[in-house]
């Protein structure tokens, strides 16, 4: 099952070019560019690790496509997501969100029934991989 | 049911028709290699490289240079042949005449004050306005910047800098501080690899310039063959003559407002062959240091003979010849006659 999560989630995955002028864009609006990652797939997550620190006294994409490298080389196996984090007063908030990297294989969720009081039935998703310990879900 | 159903959201969702856009605007711009549209006929096109160098401003920078930069003729020779083959390579890439970028790590030697900084800041206006890099910024850097002071602190600090420069030029000041020959266990090496990685990986995201005095760049190449092998142009900046020297101070002082009467002009003269003689001589920067301590000087000149006097504005904006005799270059006896000459710096300006 293919995850999507943020902007772009209804387009094809992002080529490299288009991150770059995706990242490009956030620079140039002062915004800045953070690379997070995680193996929780749960779009309730909004827990992310942070690769390095957010970057924002940078002027090119090129920093942040070095830093996404290196990123994946660490954890190409796992989610890895780039913000735009906008700081002016107000705002205050990530501006924009997209995933750039996903494991090889995604097995999606399994839907969990519960039974409560009467007849009532409650719902909720769970991901496979997190039945396994955290760093072990992804090959 | 309660609210457990995933919602997702899509914080950023514009319509879905922005994806029929035309590539080329907008956020959802993507470059398109202009190497990999070779035009048809290529052999047979005609290009007007006049309009081409009118077209990238580059004209203007480099008249720039000779206007404000006094004497220097080697570098700025050098500066016009590298600018002449970055025009040549970019209308050879709009022909489709594909070619390795060039390389553009450039090394500059001389001694102190002989221009360096100065000409890397314009070095990084003429790379940006032929779109060889793409923000045409300068981050000057020294040892301190890049070296970290633990284990582990040098890597991150490096390439925080190598990030902020990406795009633009990163200057590197006295770059042989980076080696230390007397320490294996110095951090510099570290930060020299880091360098080189990305010297030759990132070639098109960014320009190292390396500045120093000549023999200690020379001794700091020998023990980094890596450094010169990947550095194209180096260029040496001679010392100034006497007749430059008086113009950068002339220069210098209409920039601040300031003018030199005749006779200041000849103290000016004669304070620069004295300082030559003395240790610690750094070209333009001494120059600039003089006329700093003749300003000062000559409000206070100004302050003890105009007391109850008028004074115009051409006494404010005149050095005359003792503001710059009361220095101490010119030997005690000078020194003795004026309270203002003790100057507080070691050296000798």
């Amino acid at each position: 099952m293919r995850l999507t999560q943020g902007c772009f989630s209804f387009l094809p995955d992002l080529t490299d070019d288009q991150i770059r002028a995706q990242a490009q864009y956030c620079i140039d609006h002062g915004w800045a560019v953070n690379i997070e990652f995680t193996d929780d797939p749960h779009p309730r997550n909004t827990y992310w690790e942070m690769w390095g620190l957010p970057m924002f006294d940078i002027k090119d994409a090129a920093a942040v496509m070095m830093e996404l490298a290196e990123c994946r080389k660490a954890y190409g196996n796992r989610y890895i997501r780039l913000s735009g984090f906008d700081s002016s007063h107000g705002w205050e908030s990530v501006k924009l969100s997209f995933l750039v990297n996903r494991p090889a294989e995604e097995p999606g969720f399994r839907l969990v029934r519960q039974e409560a009081e009467g007849r009532n039935v409650r719902y909720t998703t769970q991901a496979y991989v997190t039945d396994r310990p955290e760093g072990q879900r992804y090959k | 049911m309660t609210d457990s159903a995933p919602s997702y959201e899509h914080p950023g969702i514009t319509d879905p028709v922005s994806t029929e856009r035309p590539r080329g605007t907008g956020p959802f711009a993507m470059p398109v290699p202009a190497g990999k549209q070779p035009s048809t006929g290529s052999q047979t096109e005609v290009v007007d490289l006049a309009k081409e160098l009118t077209e990238a401003g580059i004209e203007d920078v480099l008249t720039e240079l000779d206007d404000e930069l006094v004497g220097l003729a080697p570098v700025k020779t050098r500066i016009r042949e590298i600018a002449a083959l970055l025009l040549v390579e970019r209308v050879r890439r709009k022909l489709g005449l594909s070619s390795e970028p060039p390389t553009l790590h450039m090394s500059f030697t001389g001694n102190p004050g002989t221009g360096k900084t100065t000409v890397a800041l314009r070095m990084a206006d003429i790379l940006h306005r032929l779109g060889f890099v793409r923000k045409g910024h300068l981050i000057s850097v020294t040892r301190d910047d890049l070296v970290g002071q633990y284990i582990g602190h040098t890597a991150p600090k490096t390439k925080e800098i190598l990030k902020r420069a990406m795009g633009g030029v990163l200057f590197i000041d006295e770059a042989y501080y980076l080696y230390r020959a007397e320490n294996e266990r110095d951090y510099g090496q570290e930060a020299i690899e880091i360098l080189l990685q990305v010297m030759e990986n990132q070639r098109e995201d960014l320009v190292v310039i390396l500045a120093g005095y000549a023999d200690r760049m020379e001794k700091f190449f020998r023990s980094n063959p890596g450094f010169r092998s990947r550095i194209a142009h180096h260029i040496d900046f001679p010392d100034y003559a006497d007749s430059e020297l008086l113009a950068i101070g002339e220069l210098i002082l209409v920039k601040q407002n300031y003018k030199l009467s005749d006779s200041g002009r000849e103290a000016l003269a004669r304070y620069i062959t004295a300082r030559k003689q003395q240790p610690h001589f750094s070209n333009a920067r001494s120059i600039r240091n003089a006329l700093d301590r003749a300003r000062m000087r000559q409000a206070n000149r100004i302050v003890r003979s105009a007391s109850g006097l008028k004074i115009t504005t051409e006494d404010l904006m005149t050095i005359d010849a003792p503001d710059l005799l009361a220095s101490r270059v010119f030997g005690q006896d000078a020194a003795a006659n004026s309270p203002l000459s003790d100057e507080t710096e070691s050296t000798f300006d």
